[in-house]
């Protein structure tokens, strides 16, 4: 490794790339089949079959709404302001993939004698022996999930249409109030664990031979934050922004083609974020039993653990209804944000006793 | 009233339906069991290799669509039989007066239901398309 670019060793740049290759194709590819697993899961639980015809048991299902979109005609409203429509399909998508940056997703792992901590935004400094990362991991998280919102509410004005403009409009409403909550909820975590940075939370989750998780300390908050998180990514039972029955299809009312594909990867990859992120939090990330010895065995477990949320995500969607818009704004304000401030409380009056 | 056991008691519906057999037909490759008194395509039905049909008219004048056109002639032994006898899928009810009203028996309701067509006139079955195989 004689080869030094900035400082920094060529192995670095070389597990950065190969890094982010393997979590951008993993999300994209999870953001694929999330698709097809969510019809073929809600499907069996209205004791229907799903996709049967595309390949085998429609494995290939994904792959032919892709082309599909793919070839779809792009329509643009006469009256549509044509920048700002065009562009509003990427902000929505790009923050969903960019929040992945920061999550770690295994332990260190060591190649050709060069330790790679296997979190996107993190190096192995091997003078000092620890590992760094961005060390306000989740405020960036929290950040990235708010800009999200930007895509539909641009996406919801520039299309001049009143159901666009309402999706807009609910999105953004929805995504304050229920960012609070999710807020508050992680505030009483990282009163536990007195750090930010995303590795650091899932390194004092690895106690109990792997199992000591936060949702065992604050299974309230891990609660709350879930369900918060359920609203802000607009999934069913929180899905007024695009509420068919009043709003056509709310904000992507009037995207088409490769465009409204867009919207809809940046919801699933918005999934697969919150996933990973409530797992990181709350689930003890990568950690399990045996972690410490077989250090591959953390992504297997971290992925088994977002594939678990992504079908409780799923499950809640086959089961519930649509909340009406007040009962949202009601349970976001009256019920959540006061019982995430006792929990504070509670866990500060806890962590000065003990 | 609490509102988290609705919500765990809907949870614990979805997750038991998911491991049921699903009801789906997978239709084309999957044939549906069409009961036996189910009323589908008109069979004209045949004894000693020819049609039992006498063309009496109770048929086209019980039918409350209108469907039914019959023609009586005579065969080479004089024997009375429908020279013509059609019947317009598209006016046809399936009501099954037609079979009730035979008096020879000649009539019957198959359990055929695929009756679709490219053209208006494929609908009108002639003698030859509603005699039994």
């Amino acid at each position: 490794m004689g080869i030094e670019i900035l400082g920094l060793p060529m192995m670095y740049y070389i597990a950065m790339v190969a890094k982010v290759l393997i979590a951008f194709v993993f999300v994209l590819l999870t953001v694929a089949y999330a698709t097809y697993a969510e019809r073929k899961i809600i499907g069996h639980m209205q004791v229907r079959l799903g996709p049967m015809r595309t390949g085998w048991h429609g494995l290939l299902q994904p792959i032919a709404d892709g082309v599909k979109l793919f070839f779809k005609e792009e329509i643009i409203p006469s009256q549509a302001s044509t920048f700002a429509f065009l562009v509003a399909p990427l902000i929505a998508l790009i923050p969903a993939f960019i929040t992945f940056a920061v999550i770690p997703f295994g332990g260190v792992i060591e190649i050709a004698g060069y330790k790679i901590p296997l979190q996107i935004a993190a190096y192995y400094d091997t003078t000092a022996g620890q590992i760094y990362d961005v060390n306000v991991g989740v405020l960036y998280i929290l950040a990235m999930s708010s800009l999200g919102v930007y895509g539909i509410v641009l996406a919801g004005w520039a299309s001049n249409s009143k159901y666009s403009l309402m999706g807009g409009l609910r999105a953004s409403a929805q995504m304050i109030s229920y960012e609070l909550a999710a807020g508050l909820a992680i505030v009483s975590v990282f009163m536990l664990s007195g750090t930010l940075s995303l590795s650091k939370v899932v390194e004092l989750q690895s106690g109990w031979g792997g199992l000591e998780w936060y949702i065992f300390k604050q299974p309230l908050a891990a609660f709350i934050f879930f369900i918060c998180s359920l609203a802000e990514i607009n999934r069913t039972p929180f899905d007024l922004p695009e509420a068919e029955t009043e709003l056509v299809s709310g904000f992507c009312t009037e995207y088409s083609s490769m465009k409204y594909a867009m919207f809809f990867m940046a919801e699933y990859a918005n999934m697969v974020t919150v996933c990973a992120l409530t797992v990181t939090i709350f689930l003890g990330g990568w950690n399990g039993p045996l972690t410490a010895s077989l250090p591959l065995l953390g992504p297997v477990y971290f992925v088994a653990k977002v594939y678990f949320l992504m079908f409780v995500c799923m499950w809640i969607r086959a089961t519930l209804p649509r909340y009406r818009y007040d009962q949202l704004m009601h349970l976001g304000w009256k019920v959540f944000i006061p019982i995430t401030l006792i929990n504070i409380v509670v866990t500060g009056i806890i962590g000065y006793l003990v | 009233m609490n509102p988290i056991a609705p919500i765990i008691n809907g949870l614990s519906i979805t997750l038991k339906h998911m491991f049921m057999k699903p009801v789906t037909l997978q239709y084309p490759s999957e044939r549906p069991k069409v009961a036996t008194r189910y009323r589908g395509l008109h069979g004209l039905k045949v004894s000693h290799s020819r049609a039992k049909c006498v063309a009496c008219y109770l048929c086209p004048t019980v039918c409350p669509a209108k469907c039914i056109t019959v023609e009586a002639g005579e065969d080479s032994s004089h024997n009375k039989i429908a020279t013509r006898y059609e019947i317009d899928m598209l006016r046809c009810i399936f009501c099954g007066y037609c079979v009730e009203a035979c008096p020879v028996d000649a009539l019957k309701m198959t359990g055929e239901f695929e009756l679709a067509n490219y053209s208006r006139e494929d609908f009108i079955y002639s003698k030859e398309r509603l005699l039994e195989k």
